[in-house]
């Protein structure tokens, strides 16, 4: 973190557009006369959310230039357009505006928090754009401008939630989760699932992004005693909870499950001891022991100059690319209704296995990895359950039937 | 039984929490009157100065002293480059420091990346009946109530003390009476930076060291200074120890959020009845 050569400066100051295609490698394809397909790219480079976005910004400008270095996308080079939101919705809204009416962009790939998304959605549906929202989430938005690609509670929470309850005994579970639209309704799912599962939920509580005090809670935790803490807590100064836990704790801690630990790799700022033992359920991380896994890493980390942990959401930015040019493919031209209506079985063969989108909700089907986190602050796998549908969204969704449904459905207790 | 305990370890290290981040404000703000907006990048600058000193293979307490001297130093740095042309100017001093905050967030990102740092609890943890507290949180308290001794004893006692209450209270009798005011400004701003310096680095082992961090905890140290009204020490003290109690009780029986909600209703209802703070109504003291 320290090493500071001017390269590095200069790829620090300027951002992820010094990563994207330069004339030459346009030239060198062959494409460069060509009129570009524009792709527009909105995620939090700066602030306490750019965790979650870091990688993914690079990932997404590495697909770019495969594409480009490839020959381009039915024989147009691709443009890159990206914006730092800032860990703040309102230039979520600004740039999302921006994109689509002035840049023009044919789709955009955009957004880590729920409460980012739920701002752009609607941006999107009035200016008849495409939206890739490549992050978990809370699952339940059907929309046809809207794509997920990656995990929705169906896919993420049932599995751990089961695997917790049943196998590891934690019966009593007690939920601590981020005070916004992603963390209220990933507590009920957690509610829900670990009733379903015979569980009990002997407490939620949730937390402002900028709470870095966690010892009251810490101190209601050991009185209530249980045997799991489900979490979902988001961004830099929530990492702080399991550095209190552990000081106050120690090896007596409870289980640790969290939906989204290892997607901030949180384990990167803490010390082993601190964040040995988390639980998640992930579709990508970087020590899935598959080839494809490890050849994607090794690619990442030649085009970035470094070997820094890349983690799901970059991986996330990456398939997301590939599945909408897959998509553009099959509908012959990038319009993005044109592509909307070739997204349903579209797939995508990548480093965390295929990715099949599900035309009635626009979710993603795909592998999903239980994992551990270890001394080394690397995730051992525990399980994989292959090819999960977003059986939440399916349940409640159904654009086939409904083209014009644009709700964001939330799980009943 | 262990309700009255957790609650009283809440209460205490609420009034830590507190004391720490303000101390260094009670003197910047408190006796200066310089509105220094990037009083809580001091903070996060302090916590960095910590983590490096522990990346370099010192214990984390000698990252503490490190971080008071170098923030201690930079303050000094800044007073002479910005804050000394600006004193009286209440909304000039506001800007300059707002920009620097922003400066500084922005070098500290550009430098060391923007994850968060930290240098683990260098203790372990004990019971107190059912109870597992962290020793380093009990430290902090210590830490917090030593910083406050040790602050009161040289304003009151010491030669220097005395020469910098009265370039307070009346810089132009002060510099009649030979008092170099000019230096006099420039070391108290240094010491009210090498306190948030040094807080900031008590800070790591509990909340890490993050570029925005200082944003978590400037506007709670400002509405504390304020609170406590114009004697800067004895007013954050009991400011802290009101607030403390009441985050520490209501953060344990209900939830921390309603803690800070419940704190800053409080300091509005305070600031309504008693405007110029807890100790507008004393005639003298610190």
């Amino acid at each position: 973190m320290l090493k500071l050569d001017r390269r590095q400066f200069i790829k620090t100051a300027t951002g992820a557009l010094v990563f994207v295609s330069t004339s030459g490698l346009l030239k060198k394809a062959g494409i460069a006369a060509e009129k570009p397909i524009r792709v527009g790219n909105i995620l939090d480079k700066t602030g306490s959310l750019n965790i979650y976005s870091l990688n993914q910004i690079k990932a997404v400008a590495m697909a770019i230039d495969e594409i480009n270095a490839a020959g381009g996308l039915l024989g147009r080079p691709l443009e890159l357009f990206f914006y730092d939101s800032q860990s703040n919705n309102q230039l979520n809204s600004q740039y999302a505006t921006q994109a689509l009416v002035k840049d023009k962009v044919h789709v955009l790939h955009a957004g880590i928090t729920s409460s980012s998304r739920e701002v752009m959605r609607p941006i999107v549906r009035k200016y008849n754009g495409l939206f890739f929202y490549n992050s978990n989430y809370e699952g339940g938005a059907c929309d046809r401008r809207y794509v997920c690609t990656a995990l929705v509670p169906g896919q993420q929470m049932i599995p751990m939630v089961e695997y917790v309850v049943k196998e590891l005994g934690g019966k009593r579970g007690y939920i601590l989760a981020a005070d916004y639209n992603y963390g209220h309704i990933t507590g009920k799912w957690y509610q829900k699932l670990i009733r379903e599962n015979g569980g009990e939920d002997i407490g939620l509580e949730h937390f402002p992004l900028d709470v870095n005090n966690f010892e009251p809670v810490i101190s209601r935790l050991q009185t209530a005693k249980p045997d799991v803490i489900w979490l979902a807590l988001v961004g830099s100064a929530h990492v702080a909870f399991y550095r209190q836990l552990h000081a106050a704790m120690g090896t007596k801690k409870p289980i640790m499950a969290s939906t989204c630990f290892d997607s901030g790799m949180d384990q990167l700022q803490l010390s082993p001891d601190e964040a040995e033992g988390v639980i998640v359920s992930t579709a990508f991380d970087d020590d899935l022991p598959k080839k494809s896994a490890r050849d994607w890493i090794a690619k990442f980390h030649k085009y970035v100059g470094n070997n820094d942990p890349v983690g799901t959401y970059g991986e996330m930015g990456y398939h997301g690319v590939y599945l909408w040019a897959n998509a553009v493919k099959k509908a012959g031209k990038p319009d993005p209704d044109a592509v909307i209506k070739a997204l349903d079985k579209t797939t995508f063969d990548g480093p965390g296995g295929l990715y099949t989108i599900d035309g009635k909700t626009n979710h993603t089907i795909m592998d999903v990895h239980i994992m551990r986190c270890n001394r080394q602050r690397k995730y051992d796998l525990i399980r994989s359950f292959p090819q999960r549908q977003p059986i939440d969204t399916q349940a409640v969704c159904d654009l086939f039937k409904h083209p014009n449904d644009t709700t964001q459905y939330e799980p009943k207790l | 039984m262990d309700n009255i305990i957790i609650i009283l370890f809440q209460v205490f290290f609420a009034f830590g929490i507190f004391i720490l981040i303000s101390l260094g404000l009670a003197i910047i703000f408190g006796m200066m009157r310089i509105m220094n907006l990037a009083q809580g990048e001091f903070i996060m600058l302090g916590a960095y100065m910590c983590t490096l000193a522990w990346r370099a293979g010192l214990s984390v307490w000698v990252g503490f002293l490190v971080a008071g001297v170098a923030v201690g130093g930079f303050g000094i740095l800044v007073e002479r480059l910005v804050i000394r042309f600006l004193y009286g100017r209440i909304i000039d001093t506001l800007l300059a420091t707002w920009g620097l905050s922003l400066f500084l967030i922005g070098a500290v990102t550009l430098i060391f990346g923007p994850q968060s740092e930290s240098a683990p609890s260098p203790l372990g943890n004990f019971h107190f009946g059912n109870l597992n507290i962290a020793q380093y949180s009990v430290v902090m308290i210590g830490l917090a109530i030593t910083m406050v001794v040790l602050t009161y004893i040289l304003w009151r006692y010491t030669r220097f003390g005395l020469m910098a209450r009265a370039t307070m209270q009346n810089p132009s009798m002060a510099e009649t009476l030979g008092v170099k005011t000019n230096r006099i400004y420039m070391l108290t701003f240094g010491l009210g930076s090498a306190l948030t310096g040094l807080a900031g680095a008590i800070l790591v082992p509990y909340a890490g060291a993050s570029p925005p961090m200082g944003i978590f905890f400037v506007g709670k140290a400002f509405i504390t200074v304020i609170t406590g009204g114009h004697m800067a020490l004895l007013g954050t003290l009991s400011a802290s120890s009101l607030f403390g109690s009441i985050d520490g009780v209501v953060s344990f029986l209900a939830s921390s959020v309603m803690g800070e909600i419940c704190v800053l209703i409080v300091a509005i209802v305070l600031l309504r009845f008693l405007p110029r703070g807890i100790t507008g109504g004393f005639q003298k003291g610190l």
